[in-house]
């Protein structure tokens, strides 16, 4: 099993109450699988994407990615898991700006120490980036930069592919296009993916769907 | 990873190259302006201190003659005789050069450069044709003379050292000019006065330490490249502060991807830290430059101040060129702290939204006004009870902090007041914009603060010095001619000649006294008109010169009644006899005590002094004829006398050098400020477009939202104008009435300058609008793409 979530919990604090977002939640996911997160707003989704990521952590609870519980790691250590293991697409693309498009996609493998440059030029080439290489962030447009953030995020080739609401940017025909290459590609990685998604439509695509209500699985 | 890690953070500034020139700048400029009067301050030190060490000033103490003229060399011989460990030295001017003749072998240990430790060949230094030591632009100056000449780069500026024996020769006397005593004697000597009653000796701080004389210009000095620091260090925060602020979402992906916090800090401090160094080595070299142009007029200013000669040209002294760097890095580290402290608390998933604009809102606004309060009533406080140099400063740097730290709050209130008031929809809008703007362009502002008070302060207390100092030439010098005499039968046909053919003659004769354990120069005045009339006290009775000429009172200076703590009436033991302060006189610039009695009770007190020098009163327009009949008949030689109008000319070009170090050092800070807001604005013209796209969406012209950037500017400058003027008077009344005293022990009295004042507002103003024009103009011609992508990005 590639990831398992037990008994997940998480809760913050505000001025006047204390709010749980995460209520117990069981999870598991095999190696290679898609798998779609839906939920209302407020439902826990991001919350839970983010502790897998381990861009957050969890007040109680375990998450066993590929043999290593990530609520014991410390910051440092979940930081090299987010260098290698897990890959993150985020709904704001988050490229950085001040470098060209083909630094951007060989950057994460470059902070992984996995850098392959025959495979990064693949990527850009299935996504239709090649001719947009030399240019910044700034001159693409929202599809462009998160094909570019897609093919960032598999570059060091990840156990788990982590996308929260990746199209939501997007209109409906460009979002179907980025979808479905970065399905082609995740197919062809072997990676995992879990994604967070409002759209029945994008979340029909993948293998399997579970449902998050009120910070546990319905 | 750390490579990559780089790559990312260095792109931003290839990205962003205004942002890199705006730290750079600031940097740069902070440290130029910090590392360049540090400078002035090595070199002249340096000068002071070759000078000291050359000529035993301030180390040990001295024999002199009690008249002032030469000592013969029979004294010499006899207090050696007496066991006395005295050590000759001869002074003199040949060809502008002064010529220091001393005794190697008999001079205490660490005088001068030339010891016999120091390898010098003693047998050619003290016999043959001798040796001379100097710089080599001083001893090129020396006629032909047969002694070898050594360049010697410690000797003191315009001075030569040589042999006791060859300075005689070269100087043609037979005379000491004084006795250096060592600081260990043998016990059971006789004492000075069975042996040497002519001479008086005078011990070491005995306003011998020509170095304090010239501490007030370079604490002055020191003040100005602090405060052009804190200046520059509110330029290199807010470039700091902005890009570190713009980076906020890079940061964020950056961790987000996997890269420690620890080793992003430990990366952007490495950047900062080279960024530091490559702008401290900029800032250095432009210090050098910028001391080096005012070097010559600072040597200027010092030598016909305090007669303090000071190298013209500049060294690359190791202190001030690492204290640069040093102070670049320090200072960037300082500017760079809270920014580093904001990124370590951010949390992984804060939002990368920029939060430039709200720096000061909320909490952060409460604790800055908190501080500014508790540092303003600090600087209250300490301004009724400071009393030494370091409560001083304190005092300083608590009103220059916090009026700085309250400026943005001020500002707010201000503007928030203002839109209040208003009632068009264009004026509300104006208002609570520029309210909005504020948080972003507080640092410049501060700076322009920082600036203007500078300006306002230093101005101000150079003025009131140059305006105290020349009606003090105007009392001291009220002679139209003075005339030294070369020994008593001259000094008897000189008075002799002018008796019938001047109004007045006045001698100007003084000994040597300790009043309360301090050493004091008592003078004896004939009393008349020219003191009656152009004298002036801080304090006196009803009819002080007839106290003294009574015989019952005596005029102290400042100076011995601040340190002796006498005050009006008080009795002033002098000699055998006592008598009471009749009125205390302004003596700027004399460390030591001084106090007048009348010519009749002098002579009294001190019979053996007779007076060389005479202030003779005559028309002005007959000195020139009087002055070549005095060469004829009496023999006196012209370079003996000085014309009244000549010193006082000189004196004021002295000042006028004065003047063009401050200024050029005034127009630097007010350049950096400006500096300051065209970065600022600069800066924030990207943050701008989004606030102003509604107000243009909604009707107004690109031409007239530029003109309003540009007015808001100007109009800030004017609110910072109005809290720098009382900042920077505030600013000049601690240096003139507690730094100076505490370090001086005078009082410098505080004149206004509103013209100067005026002038200087127009000059700010004029930066800062100089500064909006050019963000202003680009905002003008901000292409609509531009304006409506604003809107795009939102949906």
């Amino acid at each position: 099993m590639l990831l398992t979530i037990s008994d997940l919990r998480k809760s913050y604090v505000t001025a006047d109450a204390r709010i749980t977002v995460l209520d117990g939640v069981d999870l598991k996911m095999g190696a290679g699988e898609t798998l779609a997160l839906t939920g209302e707003s407020g439902s826990g989704k991001s919350t839970l994407l983010h502790l897998v990521g381990g861009l957050d952590q969890a007040d109680s609870g375990h998450i066993m990615l590929d043999g290593t519980d990530l609520t014991q790691l410390d910051d440092r250590a979940r930081a090299g898991l987010r260098r290698g293991t897990v890959g993150v697409v985020f709904q704001q693309f988050n490229l950085i700006p001040s470098l060209r498009v083909v630094d951007n996609i060989n950057f994460q493998a470059r902070l992984a120490g996995r850098h392959d440059a025959a495979w990064c030029a693949d990527l850009a080439d299935r996504m239709g980036l090649t001719p947009q290489l030399n240019k910044y962030p700034e001159q693409l447009s929202g599809g462009q930069q998160q094909r570019v953030a897609i093919a960032r995020t598999l570059a060091p080739r990840p156990r788990l592919v982590l996308a929260d609401e990746p199209t939501g940017n997007l209109d409906e025909d460009t979002a179907a296009t980025v979808l479905s290459l970065m399905l082609d590609l995740v197919r062809d990685t072997g990676a995992g993916l879990l994604m967070v998604t409002h759209s029945q439509i994008l979340a029909a695509q993948m293998q399997r769907r579970v449902h998050l209500r009120k910070g546990r699985i319905a | 990873m750390i490579r990559a890690t780089l790559q990312a953070l260095t792109s931003h500034w290839w990205r962003n190259p205004l942002q890199l020139f705006t730290l750079l700048a600031g940097l740069a400029l902070a440290t130029a302006l910090w590392s360049g009067v540090q400078a002035i301050n090595a070199e002249a030190s340096a000068s002071y201190d070759a000078a000291a060490a050359t000529l035993g000033e301030g180390q040990f103490d001295q024999l002199t003659a009690r008249d002032g003229g030469t000592i013969p060399q029979s004294t010499y011989v006899a207090l050696r005789r007496a066991g006395w460990l005295v050590s000759p030295v001869i002074e003199g001017r040949l060809n502008g050069v002064r010529i220091v003749g001393l005794d190697p072998l008999t001079a205490p240990g660490g005088l001068g450069p030339v010891t016999v430790s120091d390898g010098v060949e003693i047998d050619t230094f003290l016999s043959g044709s001798g040796q001379v030591f100097g710089r080599a632009e001083v001893l090129n100056r020396l006629p032909d003379i047969d002694a070898e000449r050594i360049t010697a780069p410690d000797v003191a500026p315009g001075t030569v050292l040589t042999d006791i024996g060859l300075a005689q020769t070269l100087l043609e006397t037979d005379g000491l000019t004084r006795m250096i005593v060592a600081t260990e004697q043998p016990l059971g000597r006789p004492a000075l006065q069975d042996i040497a009653p002519n001479l008086v000796r005078q011990v070491a701080q005995d306003g011998s330490d020509i170095g304090r004389l010239t501490d007030s210009f370079h604490l002055n000095l020191t003040a100005f490249g602090l405060l052009s620091f804190a200046v520059g260090i509110f330029i290199v925060n807010g470039a700091i502060g902005l890009a570190f602020e713009q980076r906020r979402p890079v940061v964020r992906t950056l961790r987000a991807l996997g890269v420690p916090l620890r080793t992003l800090m430990a990366l952007m401090a490495a950047e900062l830290a080279l960024m530091a160094l490559v702008a401290g080595t900029i800032g250095v070299a432009l210090g050098y430059v910028i001391a080096s142009v005012l070097l010559p007029d600072v040597a200027a200013t010092l030598q016909g101040l305090y007669g303090q000669t000071v190298a013209g040209t500049l060294q690359l002294r190791p202190v001030w060129w690492l204290s640069g760097l040093g102070i670049a890095l320090g200072g960037t580290a300082l500017a760079a702290t809270a920014a580093f402290w904001r990124l370590a608390q951010m949390p992984l998933l804060a939002g990368g939204s920029r939060r430039a604009l709200s720096m000061a809102a909320g909490r952060g606004a409460r604790v800055q006004g908190g501080l500014a309060a508790v540092l303003l009533v600090l600087a209250a406080v300490l301004a009724f009870t400071a009393d030494g140099l370091i409560t001083g400063f304190a005092l300083l740097g608590a009103l220059l902090i916090g009026a700085a730290l309250a400026l943005p709050l001020i500002l707010d209130r201000v503007l928030a007041l203002a839109q209040s008031l208003s009632s068009g929809v264009r004026t509300q809008w104006f208002w609570a914009d520029t309210r909005q703007q504020l948080p972003g362009l507080s640092l410049a502002l501060a700076a322009l603060l920082l600036a203007m008070a500078a300006n306002v302060g230093v101005s101000t207390m150079v003025s009131s010095f140059r305006l105290t100092f020349v009606g003090f030439l105007d009392q001291r010098l009220a002679s139209e001619l003075y005339v030294t005499a070369e020994d008593a039968a001259q000094a008897q046909a000189l008075t002799t000649y002018a008796a019938p053919r001047t109004d007045a003659i006045l001698p100007i004769q003084s000994a040597m006294a300790t009043v309360r354990d301090l050493p004091t120069e008592v003078f004896g005045a004939r009393i008349g008109p020219t003191y009656t009339d152009n004298w002036t006290f801080l304090s006196a009775g009803p009819d002080p010169w007839q106290q003294v000429s009574d015989g019952t009172g005596i005029l102290i200076n400042e100076q011995l009644a601040r340190r002796t703590g006498l005050a009006m009436n008080d009795m002033v033991p002098v000699g055998d006899s006592s008598f009471a302060v009749a009125g205390i006189y302004g003596d700027y610039g004399n460390p030591i005590g001084q106090a007048i009695l009348s010519e009749t009770v002098f002579a009294a007190l001190y019979p053996d002094v007779i007076a060389l020098r005479f202030g003779l009163r005559l028309p002005p327009d007959e000195v020139s004829d009087f002055r070549a009949a005095l060469t004829r008949n009496v023999g006196i030689p012209d370079g003996a006398m000085i014309n009244q109008a000549g010193i006082k000319q000189f004196s004021l070009d002295v000042f006028n050098r004065t003047f063009t170090v401050t200024t050029a050092l005034n127009v630097l800070t007010l350049a950096v400020a400006g500096f300051a807001i065209l970065m600022s604005l600069l800066t924030l013209a990207a943050l701008r477009v989004p606030q102003l796209a509604p107000a243009w969406a909604m009707g107004m012209t690109r031409r007239s939202l530029g003109a309003i950037e540009l007015i808001r500017a100007v109009m800030l400058a004017v609110f910072t104008a109005a809290v720098a003027l009382p900042l920077g008077l505030a600013l000049a009344w601690a240096l003139l009435a507690v730094v100076n005293v505490a370090a001086f022990g005078w009082k410098l009295p505080m004149f206004l300058f509103p013209a100067d004042y005026l002038r200087l507002g127009v000059f700010a103003l004029g930066a800062a609008g100089l500064a909006a024009l050019w963000p202003a103009w680009r905002l003008a011609r901000t292409p609509p793409a531009a304006l409506l992508q604003v809107f795009s990005n939102e949906r």
